[in-house]
């Protein structure tokens, strides 16, 4: 399993609902169904994707996250997550409205632009960043909305979400104290658990 | 005409009749007192019998779903495309039950059937039946072939309104439920195609207010004329275009020169026959099914498709017919059918996940229309097979 999923797994409740937005092949689910015997639904538009959660029987619906989750009833599920694919959004902002709407709580994670190698790229090239970790020149990249932790931190102040838990690690998953101490200089890979501020 | 049955067939199939003598009260009140349904079957029940998979056909289809009848038979069954050996619906795998629904004209009791009552043909004195009808004659045969219930219920188009029903009515006797390019109910102008081809037929002279065979003859031309027009609505425009148009080789022509214009004869006649290869498709279409297909029946599968609505015992809410429906869905549409487009599938997930059932659900990209869940189109088979893959191991790894 990838090593962010190892991490989000933890924060999912045993028999729960759980709706994975973007569930790639499927095998965060697979695995949440036959350990925590959730009840899970996942959305993907990959092709290949799909045939493997069917292959592995893990529900998976055929839905473009940019159309929308009108279909989806407020409330209906415990957890809603979002795993690498909140800057690839066109309104990643109104898909965490949604995701929020539909889930007593939400996990997302994002690569962190605020690391210091995305900062000393652009600073001393002044081109946009392309390494391993973010492979694509600006022109082809379905990555259309970066974002850092921090600015991740101000959407949740300004849309009244509350953090739950926020983890950074590194792009093995490996956590520090200081990634801690300096979250967005030092992460790569942010793991927020949120939900809905009803105080 | 295969010039040997090929070695991914089922091979020569036996059709069986089955006689049913308790009255089945229908839909609408009134009661067949006792009917007969011919069935096929491919593959072998295990010794567990927890491999049966049930095929539901749509408007035209019958129990001759897959493998030939006799050696020089020239076409293989309906859907011969996704069963047998080795295929999507493997009979390696299942044992397939396939039947000629109620109402039928291909064996099963119907409007062509000798009404034993008066020892005449049915004809108009069939009753209608529904789709909750064809169901419940499918659970008694199901009971007589001793199958205690489903792997899977698989059907396209009017077959997947069964599939729905047997989710929501017998949702203990269905594993799976494979529901495919069909609707939760008739739009106006699905049921508004139906009524011209109604009318067409009973407005035919020869259509005799449905007695038509007991003066020997049948409503060839009305018969004909519903066939095109609902022929038209199974196909997409693009799909039109590429099978009349010579210059095109493939589906994705839009910019095709001709749009699927190609004459019969080479140019135009300048009067009112047949110029366009599409009409003379047409004719030929309409005129070997207006052969081989009963009028009254006709009107009777058009009225089970108008008349389907599951909601009308959840006070119109569907999620609440699928409170029950215990067993996982698979649902899949394909991008050009405008008969029951995708949002019309994509209305019974919402539905389905508003019940917080399990669901897949594809959407296909498919130039052919609504008659692509007939053809082999290479995803759509993948997905079939790799979900009744899963189907298959649930049940363990027993060999039937």
């Amino acid at each position: 399993m990838r090593p962010d999923l190892e991490i989000i797994q933890q924060w999912i409740a045993p028999n729960s609902k759980v709706l994975d937005l973007g569930c790639g092949d499927g095998s965060l689910l697979h695995y949440l169904q036959t350990t925590k015997n959730v009840y899970g639904i996942g959305l993907e538009i990959d092709e290949s994707n799909i045939q493997h959660c069917l292959d592995r029987g893990t529900n998976v619906i055929e839905q473009n996250l940019d159309e929308g989750l009108s279909n989806f009833q407020s409330g209906s599920f415990d957890t809603v997550l979002l795993a690498q694919t909140l800057q690839a959004l066109s309104k990643p902002d109104q898909l965490i409205d949604e995701m929020l709407r539909i889930g007593k709580n939400g996990i997302v994670t994002f690569p962190n632009f605020g690391n210091w190698k995305s900062r000393l790229y652009l600073a001393s090239r002044g081109r946009m960043p392309v390494s391993k970790f973010i492979p694509h020149s600006w022109y082809n990249t379905p990555n259309i909305h970066f974002c850092t932790v921090k600015d991740f931190d101000a959407l949740c102040t300004q849309r009244n979400i509350k953090v739950l838990a926020r983890t950074v690690v590194d792009l093995e998953h490996q956590g520090s104290w200081y990634m801690k101490a300096w979250p967005n200089l030092l992460g790569e890979i942010a793991i927020y658990h949120i939900s809905k501020d009803t105080d | 005409m295969p010039d040997s049955i090929p070695t991914d067939s089922v091979g020569l199939v036996i059709p069986q009749v089955y006689k049913f003598d308790e009255p089945l009260t229908l839909r609408s009140g009134k009661i067949l007192r006792e009917y007969e349904l011919v069935v096929e079957t491919y593959g072998k029940l295990n010794s567990e019998k927890t491999n049966a998979v049930l095929i539901c056909h749509a408007l035209s289809g019958d129990h001759h779903a897959a493998g030939y009848h006799r050696e020089n038979d020239r076409k293989a069954g309906w859907w011969d495309s996704c069963i047998g050996p080795g295929k999507a619906i493997d009979t390696n795998l299942f044992y397939v039950v396939s039947l000629n629904n109620l109402g039928g004209c291909a064996g099963s009791t119907g409007p062509a059937s000798i009404n034993p009552e008066t020892n005449k043909y049915y004809g108009p004195d069939f009753p209608v039946v529904t789709v909750r009808d064809w169901v419940s004659s499918q659970l008694r045969l199901m009971v007589q072939m001793d199958i205690p219930g489903w792997a899977a219920v698989v059907g396209g188009s009017l077959g997947g309104m069964q599939v729905l029903r047997w989710a929501i009515s017998y949702p203990d006797k269905v594993r799976h439920a494979v529901c495919i390019a069909a609707a939760p109910k008739l739009s106006a102008q699905n049921i508004a195609f139906n009524e011209v081809a109604r009318h067409s037929i009973t407005s035919d002279r020869d259509f005799h207010e449905g007695r038509y065979l007991e003066k020997s003859t049948y409503p060839k031309q009305g018969l004909m004329l519903a066939r095109m027009v609902g022929h038209i609505t199974y196909l997409s425009d693009s799909a039109m275009r590429a099978k009349f148009g010579k210059s095109v080789s493939n589906f994705e022509q839009d910019t095709a020169e001709n749009f699927g214009r190609d004459l019969r004869s080479g140019k135009l006649s300048f009067g009112f026959d047949v110029d366009f290869q599409v009409e003379s498709y047409l004719h030929y279409q309409g005129e070997r099914f207006s052969e081989n297909f009963d009028a009254n029946t006709y009107l009777l599968m058009t009225k089970a498709l108008d008349y389907f609505d599951p909601t009308v015992d959840f006070e119109g809410d569907l999620s609440k017919a699928f409170a029950n429906s215990d067993c996982k869905f698979l649902l899949m549409s394909f991008s050009t059918d405008w008969r029951f487009p995708p949002e019309r599938s994509r209305e019974i997930v919402a539905d389905l996940l508003k019940a917080g059932r399990e669901v897949s659900y594809l959407e296909i990209v498919a130039d052919q229309g609504h008659d692509a869940f007939l053809l082999p189109i290479p995803r759509y088979i993948e997905a079939l097979s790799g979900y009744l893959q899963r189907v298959h191991q649930e049940n363990g790894s027993d060999a039937p």
